[in-house]
């Protein structure tokens, strides 16, 4: 460890805001970039299977 | 029927025929280069008009202008073409599309780079520039604006068939127009403070044959893409 | 080998693999960057001359290089579809752009945030930030051309020549913008030399950059996957899984 306590940690030897904005956002946008690239699946899969309820709705009406 | 035309009949049919078609449509030539000429007089009243001021940014106002007239009028150049279908008959047609291409960007560049060429000179006057760059003022542009003209016709063959082409068109093409400006307007500095400014101009050359060599056949393969 | 390489250019296959790989990717991923901040956080040594500000170092390196490494790998993907006509390679073209951009982003924030305590201002007109903004702007471009096309097929296919068209420029608008930066600023201003790092520095700074580079590949495959489906919403391989995965 470089630093003597945690306090010491978070305050970079006084570059706290820079060295913490950099990281900040760098996590922060990785994150949302991952986020929405997982949700984007979920929305995918949930736009296909809405495409085939009502295909299957068509269908059944069609039949009747 | 059997022999066809050869290519160099079909570039210059292609070449005057836009030619024609530009100059009865005479806003097609003057628009842009109106657009140019009030992109620069907005400067001195934006900036102020100190000479000494005007005449350090003339070679950048002058080249930035022309770099947005050449991209506004290029946004014409496939559009009526491609709704009247001739555009489609271009590519069914047994000549090389480069080639068609390449009348066309030329065609487009008679009409519009030239007469920016020509009127240069006299809003540098208006901007002061230094009496020693009107020379390379000149020459990069005459080198520079086909450059311009073959890398943005690549962005308009991919943006034709869209509906809102405008603003995406200046995303994908003006990046590519970062070293033009760049290599010209640091050789009209050069000149304006006398030294010698033929490497600028060699680079800017280089970038024309490169452009050229190449640009016809990504414009070729954009317009394909396009009009499927 | 052409034959082995063809059966993953099949979609199904194409997801299946890339689902297996994924975790793989992850984890490592997670665990490379997890180890390099940490490190570079809070063990490596202190920097004599920038103090602790260096330790931005430890992610905007790795970002910036992997910015352009994700423009190749988007380029030559989007060749590969281009010319040998493989849909799975436009599909990860199409998957790359937002990921390039987005590292391209935070290559230019850290770079700016570890420039206003060392030189004292957000942004300078220098080389390697002009350059880095134009990538961006290229990335913005790729992606806007993709979004802007309803027929997908097409838009990978305008989108690739694109990006190829800006491979193509890329090294010269570097060139351009070097030479324009040495001209225009006389005293100009250095990054530390890497060559003088200090091996405490360098490990975890090459742990990060392999990190970022894993990380991509993993959000590669995450938004890969999702594209094949997209892509694919009428074969009966994807029915079957929407309707197992789909709206409840």
């Amino acid at each position: 460890m470089q630093f003597d306590s945690l306090a010491d940690f978070f305050n970079m030897g006084g570059y706290a805001f820079y060295v913490w904005l950099a990281y900040g956002v760098t996590f922060f946008s990785l994150g949302t970039l991952v986020i929405s690239s997982l949700r984007q699946k979920r929305k995918v899969l949930n736009d296909i299977a809405k495409k085939i309820q009502r295909e299957d709705r068509l269908k059944a009406n069609r039949s009747n | 029927m059997k022999k066809g035309i050869s290519f160099r009949q079909a570039f210059f049919t292609l070449l005057k025929r836009d030619l024609q078609i530009a100059i009865r449509h005479k806003g097609d030539i003057f628009n842009p280069l109106l657009f140019f000429i009030l992109v620069v007089t907005l400067f001195p009243l934006g900036i102020g008009p100190e000479p000494q001021v005007l005449s350090r940014v003339a070679p950048g106002v002058i080249w930035v202008a022309a770099l947005l007239a050449s991209m506004l009028s290029l946004e014409r150049l496939f559009k009526a073409d491609y709704t009247d279908g001739s555009l489609e008959q271009m590519l069914l047609s047994p000549q090389p599309l480069p080639l068609m291409v390449l009348a066309k960007v030329l065609a487009h560049w008679i009409l519009t780079g030239v007469p920016l060429i020509l009127v240069a000179p006299l809003l540098a006057v208006l901007l002061h520039l230094e009496d020693n760059s009107y020379g390379a003022l000149i020459a990069t542009l005459a080198l520079g604006t086909p450059v311009l003209s073959l890398l943005g016709a690549i962005g308009v063959a991919l943006t034709v068939g869209l509906h809102k082409g405008g603003v995406l068109l200046s995303l994908l093409i003006l990046p590519l127009y970062i070293p033009v400006l760049i290599f010209a307007t640091t050789a009209i500095d050069a000149a304006g403070m006398n030294l010698p400014y033929s490497g600028h101009l060699a680079i800017i050359g280089a970038m024309l044959v490169g452009s050229l060599v190449l640009a016809p056949f990504a414009i070729g393969a954009s317009l394909r893409v396009s009009t499927n | 080998m052409w034959k082995w390489l063809h059966s993953y250019a099949d979609p199904e296959r194409a997801y299946n693999l890339s689902g297996k790989l994924l975790p793989w990717f992850a984890m490592l991923a997670t665990a490379l960057v997890g180890i390099g901040s940490v490190w570079g956080l809070a063990f490596a040594p202190t920097d004599y001359q920038q103090g602790d500000s260096y330790r931005i170092i430890f992610i905007h390196v790795p970002a910036a290089s992997m910015s352009m490494a994700a423009y190749m790998a988007m380029a030559s993907s989007a060749f590969i579809g281009l010319v040998w006509q493989i849909k799975s390679a436009d599909w990860a073209a199409a998957a790359i752009a937002p990921i390039g951009a987005v590292i391209t982003f935070i290559a230019l924030i850290t770079g700016a945030t570890w420039g206003k305590p060392m030189w004292g201002t957000w942004w300078v007109w220098d080389a390697r930030l002009t350059s880095e903004l134009v990538l961006l702007f290229l990335y913005l471009g790729v992606i806007a051309l993709y979004a802007s096309f309803e027929d997908k097929v097409l838009a990978a296919r305008a989108a690739g020549i694109l990006a190829i068209v800006g491979v193509i420029n890329i090294p010269i608008i570097k060139y351009s913008v070097e030479w324009w930066s040495s001209l225009h600023q006389p005293s100009t201003i250095r990054i530390t030399e890497k060559s003088t790092m200090s091996t405490d520095m360098l490990y975890p700074l090459l742990i990060n950059i392999a990190g970022f580079g894993l990380m991509i590949g993993a959000i590669t495959l995450i938004r890969f996957r999702s594209e094949i489906l997209a892509r694919n919403g009428m074969r009966p391989w994807v029915r079957e899984l929407a309707i197992a995965e789909g709206v409840k």
